[in-house]
């Protein structure tokens, strides 16, 4: 196998606010190999869309990366300089946010905000050539040509992501961070951006990062997953292994909680007690405190995230004996 | 088992606003939004009816219409046998203490500068006559049972100072406080984290039970309508293409509406993920829905005689109904 487009290696990033500091991201480490798609879950706070700002260093001060690495094709992110980081984003690796209408620039024109984007990375591209180009990657899309020379009120909640999507892949980047890219969207619209992403993926043999807390989307879309909880890997594996036989008791919980439409459910697991405050988080492991199967060693000694089996880590005393 | 609300051919136009120059060049045509369109159904007692659909179907302006919050364009709504369409203001409060509602987001719904205690007693202060240290107790009491513990230490505290689950606790409190029978639950959980669904969604279970209460859970979700319903109606551009218990619709769902919105439910279940095709398109507007069966421009099935006239409910076994034409 090629060496992982994006390999992570012990990254923590720190908020430091007023009242301490928030340690949101603790220690995470994966890789992405070419062509896969990654789900990393969990829960608000759990530190999932921070890591996702932190792949193309557009956290926001205060937040910053305190250790670690993240290697783009054995290239850090974390040291690059700035010019560096500019050819990079969305040539490179692009990214969709939750809220595309945030997103757009209400002021342009969708062929406005396409040549500008493709202008930022070639200079000496015309309108034109912009606008060919542009249409062509939303026929992609199933959106209709003309929709280029409307504005983003124009367009359904629908296309509007699309469009986003659109800009993202306009340059070909191998690597498409997705945080939350579906949360405004209704089921049929949703279920329709599924089967657009495993086009995209085949065609231009696309590496996914989904951010999500929707089970069910991430279930649909990847390969592996990674659980997070509290700043930090709880669990990784495929995500037939995860939904499968979760080890972890965090995804044990998550998975249970959730209503599955193709079951017969008469209760739904619970699982009291809130996410942990990261400024002062619990001693030994985060999820301690909420745990159904603690043990005096979890509440002393936080546990590493240790391989398993092939392909399946796991930071559980359960199991790191 | 007793209706406990009937609706029938309820209607709800809401006016577009014009600009002048439409005004003034296009004729002063008035053009409306059909947000409710004809929709008939009752709710037995004790009974959790689901509203599923997306958005701008009609679902949550079909729970504000039966709370008399909207005014219907036209039919009638029955509460318990009376006629509830146009009662007077006054005569109405009598119903507001037994018809409640919790709404999606809670922060939106609580007054930021009121204190947890004195929102859950408001309704109380309202509607019954009590000292304020009977008032305390009695939201001390129902803040024990929806789980707002320690309730003295959180009695006073202010909204912010709270979690997402614990915010919507207090409004699920705030809205039984007056020992209401029905509640109008719309999208109670969609703002929450996925452990605090679960959490809030039980703690709706356990307080049907202990307050015998009949339920209307206006959702865009299936699998938490599925969860939580005993009957659900599945609503499009304002009408009710299908109702039907939960084993009929989810066993045998009949609108190819139904089942195109079932098989899109993401399952979060790697081994099951969806073969089947989706409509393509979305919804379409609700000014100018189009003729007949408003699904049929995305309708695999459709035939020219889905768009000459509008399919009515029939029943196609038990208490299923579905509007379309298909056997």
């Amino acid at each position: 196998m090629d060496k992982p487009i994006l390999d992570v290696r012990n990254l923590s990033i720190d908020y430091p606010i007023s009242i301490g500091t928030v340690e949101a991201v603790r220690d995470v480490s994966f890789t992405l190999e070419k062509g896969e798609a990654l789900g990393l879950v969990g829960e608000s706070g759990c530190g999932k869309s921070t890591l996702g700002l932190a792949f193309l260093q557009l956290l926001r001060a205060p937040g910053r990366i305190i250790d670690g690495q993240i290697l783009y094709h054995g290239n850090d992110i974390v040291t690059m300089k700035n010019d560096a980081l500019m050819k990079m984003r969305g040539r490179n690796i692009a990214m969709v946010f939750q809220n595309p209408l945030t997103s757009l620039d209400p002021l342009y024109s969708i062929e406005d905000q396409f040549y500008e984007t493709m202008k930022q990375h070639e200079p000496k591209i015309t309108k034109a050539e912009a606008a060919e180009k542009a249409g062509k990657v939303l026929e992609d899309l199933s959106i209709d040509k003309k929709r280029l020379y409307e504005y983003p009120h124009q367009l359904s909640g629908g296309m509007r992501q699309r469009i986003m999507i659109g800009l993202g892949l306009i340059l070909n980047p191998d690597l498409l961070i997705a945080d939350e890219p579906t949360t405004s969207l209704d089921v049929i619209v949703e279920a329709g951006f599924i089967d657009l992403l495993a086009k995209l993926r085949r065609e231009y043999n696309l590496s996914i990062i989904l951010i999500s807390h929707n089970l069910g989307l991430v279930a649909e879309m990847v390969d592996r997953i990674a659980v997070m909880y509290g700043g930090k890997i709880m669990e990784l594996g495929t995500a037939e292994d995860i939904f499968g036989k979760p080890l972890h008791p965090y995804t044990e919980g998550l998975i249970g909680c959730v209503p599955n439409i193709k079951l017969d459910q008469k209760s739904l697991v619970s699982m009291p007690g809130s996410p942990p405050d990261l400024v002062n988080p619990p001693k030994g492991c985060r999820f301690s405190p909420r745990c159904p199967k603690c043990m005096d060693i979890c509440r002393e000694k936080e546990p590493e995230l240790k391989t398993k089996e092939k392909g399946r880590q796991v930071s559980c005393w359960l199991y790191n004996k | 088992m007793d209706d406990l609300i009937r609706i029938k051919n309820l209607k709800k136009n809401f006016p577009v606003q014009k600009n002048f120059l439409d005004l003034l060049f296009a004729g002063a045509k008035q053009s409306y939004v059909h947000a409710v369109d004809d929709i008939s159904f009752e709710i037995k007692k004790g009974e959790v009816l689901g509203l599923a659909g997306e958005s701008g179907s009609g679902k949550s302006t079909t729970g504000r219409l039966l709370l008399r919050l909207l005014e219907p364009t036209d039919g009638t709504i029955e509460y318990d046998g009376e006629d509830i369409t146009n009662k007077p203001y006054k005569e109405m409060r009598s119903y507001r203490e037994k018809m409640q509602v919790v709404f999606q987001d809670p922060n939106s719904s609580l007054s930021p500068r009121m204190k947890v205690g004195d929102a859950i007693g408001h309704p109380l202060k309202i509607h019954k006559k009590l000292s304020t240290v009977q008032r305390k107790e009695e939201v001390l009491s129902l803040m024990e049972k929806v789980g707002l513990t320690p309730a003295d230490f959180l009695y006073n505290k202010y909204p912010h100072q709270l979690s997402g689950g614990q915010s919507q606790r207090v409004v699920l409190a705030r809205a039984l406080i007056t020992n209401p029978e029905f509640v109008v639950a719309d999208e109670p959980i969609a703002m929450a984290d996925v452990s605090v669904r679960a959490l809030i969604l039980e703690l709706m279970k356990d307080l049907k039970k202990e307050f015998d209460l009949t339920y209307l859970f206006i959702t865009h979700d299936l699998s938490t309508a599925k969860y939580l319903c005993d009957r659900i109606a599945i609503m499009y551009l304002g009408q009710i293409v299908e109702i039907g218990s939960k084993e009929e619709l989810f066993n045998n769902p009949h609108h190819p509406y139904t089942k195109a919105l079932l098989s899109a439910v993401p399952v979060p279940d790697p081994t099951q993920r969806r073969t089947e095709e989706i409509p393509r398109g979305e919804i379409p507007s609700a000014i100018n829905p189009p003729a007949g069966c408003h699904f049929h421009p995305r309708c695999r099935y459709a035939t020219p005689e889905c768009s000459a006239s509008r399919p009515p409910l029939k029943n196609i076994g038990g208490t299923q109904y579905s509007a379309c034409i298909l056997e």
